[in-house]
């Protein structure tokens, strides 16, 4: 297949990733937009063993509705101490820090730029109630979905309901993946809900929006994350643990769910999965672990299938079978996911990054991946209208 | 307020008016007026029906800002007869539960009010389809 990619003029990358840095996801009520950034930057510096970037890009949803401020790039340089430096916000809804992990790559890659830095970066407790509700639902069609008064959670419903009504299957066949999520967790300081569920605490969850309920949807929370990239030469002379960049990729589908032609396929997942693949030369099955985008369980469903690892209908197997565990053949939400992490909007893309790198470095203590080489971050914008899958493997 | 925002699209709202590809035939709402099954123009205007049936469809509760006085309320997808699907409330549904497959017909309806200004949004709903009396 080709993936609708045009491969006359690639290269492969050349660029690694030499700086992480994260904040708790939370209800950081005292914290502030720009300082949320600012401490996931510095901890990215930090890291990096560096003081400044060349180019600093910043993944980001709602901060102009909710925090009434744009312009994101010139702010956050200057109040991290980046002044002069070029910076920009990319946009691409929940999507919005896989796709400005991606811009740092390709100035990277480009040679304009000797060291680029993604900050992730979303404050939804500015606002609270029905104007964050609004918020969340600014990545859907607004003539034609939000106008109709229709939640992220409520069109989450809408394809759960009728993935069970397809496949024939039942409530308590997505309960593995948010058991999963909750217990891979427990391990990670830094997400919003760090205990273990059991089945039946799932399967008593009230409704958020039926079949819906409060364990099937992720809960929203401010946070920030950054990565540092630079050419992959370089970057093991400056730290011990660089990690490859080795497939980037952003692909499209209809923002509006009822403009796709089969909803429960995720046809942008699909496309930047599979041209992922192409590009790093490895297949699902060399994947050690997978961040996916884990907004609704029925979500991790729809994109195991689109990525390669179920067939169609056949993804919610994959909650029980043993599959997704930290042991299994593909374990995913290894650091607690979206469900359990806690879903920090437009900086989810880039916790993904940071989650995988800390797998391939071996850091990521109670949550580590028994050995990993390859890890895929795979993240969603709205329901899958954008779509950035990033692979890395492990250097040394 | 956003009177022109909503004026604009009043043919959608309340008429369920389309296009039409001039190469394919593909019946396309909302109009877009490049068809997205074969990219060529697609500007000729077709009036939908309004009928067709559930696809799938969800309760919300928790509403966003300027919904919840109409808290809960019944959301669907609706498969056109014509092919295409819509996002919209059911309404007039009384005792009876939405079922995937259940027929529907478009009513028009208060969608929002825009707070103290006064700016009521109306369009398209669905209602349960009952059959024509011959
Ligand atoms: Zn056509």
């Amino acid at each position: 297949m080709s993936y609708g990619m045009d491969t006359s003029n690639s290269r492969p990358l050349d660029v690694s990733i030499i700086g992480i840095g994260q904040t708790q996801v939370a209800e950081h009520w005292s914290v502030s937009l720009r300082h949320l950034a600012l401490k996931a930057i510095q901890a990215a510096l930090a890291d990096a063993g560096v003081k400044k970037v060349g180019a600093l890009y910043v993944g980001n949803m709602t901060a102009g509705t909710l925090s009434h401020q744009q312009h994101l790039g010139a702010m956050l340089a200057d109040f991290a101490g980046l002044r002069g430096v070029e910076a920009v916000t990319i946009e691409a809804a929940e999507a919005s820090g896989g796709a400005a992990v991606r811009q740092a790559v390709l100035a990277v890659q480009s040679g304009v730029v000797d060291l680029a830095m993604a900050v992730g970066v979303e404050k939804v407790t500015d606002m609270v109630g029905s104007s964050a509700t609004m918020a969340q639902t600014n990545s859907m069609d607004a003539d034609y979905e939000s106008v109709h008064g229709i939640t992220a959670a409520a069109l989450g419903a809408l394809l759960m309901r009728r993935y069970m009504h397809e496949h024939g299957v039942g409530l308590a066949d997505f309960a593995g993946f948010s058991v999963n999520a909750h217990a891979n967790a427990e391990g990670n300081p830094f997400a919003m809900y760090r205990r273990a569920i059991s089945v039946d605490t799932y399967l008593q969850a009230p409704l958020v929006a039926d079949p819906v309920n409060l364990f099937d949807s992720a809960p929203a929370g401010d946070g920030a994350a950054a990565v540092i990239v630079c050419r992959t030469e370089r970057a093991r002379d400056m730290v011990p643990h660089p990690v490859r960049v080795a497939a980037s990729a952003l692909a499209t589908d209809a923002p509006a769910v009822h403009d796709r032609r089969d909803p429960l396929y995720l046809a942008a997942a699909n496309l930047a999965a599979g041209r992922a693949y192409m590009a790093a030369g490895i297949g699902p099955d060399q994947l050690n672990l997978l961040e996916l985008h884990d907004s609704f369980t029925v979500m991790v469903a729809l994109q195991l299938e689109a990525a390669g690892f179920a067939p169609r209908g056949g993804g919610w197997i994959l909650a029980g079978n043993g599959d997704i565990a930290r042991q299994g053949r593909i374990p995913i939400s290894t650091h607690g996911g979206l469900k359990a992490r806690g879903d920090a909007g437009g900086a989810t893309g880039v916790y993904q990054l940071v989650e995988v790198v800390q797998q391939l470095r071996g850091t990521a203590g109670r949550c580590q991946v028994p050995d990993p080489h390859w890890g895929m971050a795979l993240n969603l914008g709205g329901a899958g209208g954008t779509a950035v899958a990033h692979v890395l493997e492990r250097l040394v | 307020m956003e009177l022109t925002r909503h004026w604009r699209l009043h043919n959608q709202r309340y008429s369920l008016v389309g296009e039409q590809c001039d190469r394919c035939g593909a019946r396309l709402f909302p109009p877009r007026d490049v068809c997205p099954e074969c990219a060529e123009p697609a500007q000729e205007l077709f009036t939908f029906s309004g009928r067709g049936q559930v696809y799938s469809y969800s309760t919300v509760y928790s509403a966003p800002e300027g919904y919840q006085e109409y808290a809960p309320y019944s959301v669907a997808l609706v498969q056109l007869e014509e092919g295409p699907m819509v996002t919209a409330q059911l309404t007039d549904l009384g005792d009876d539960k939405p079922e995937i497959g259940m027929p529907v017909e478009m009513v028009t309806r208060r969608l929002r009010a825009d707070g103290d200004q006064g700016v009521i949004v109306y369009g398209y709903k669905f209602r349960k389809h009952v059959k024509d009396i011959i």
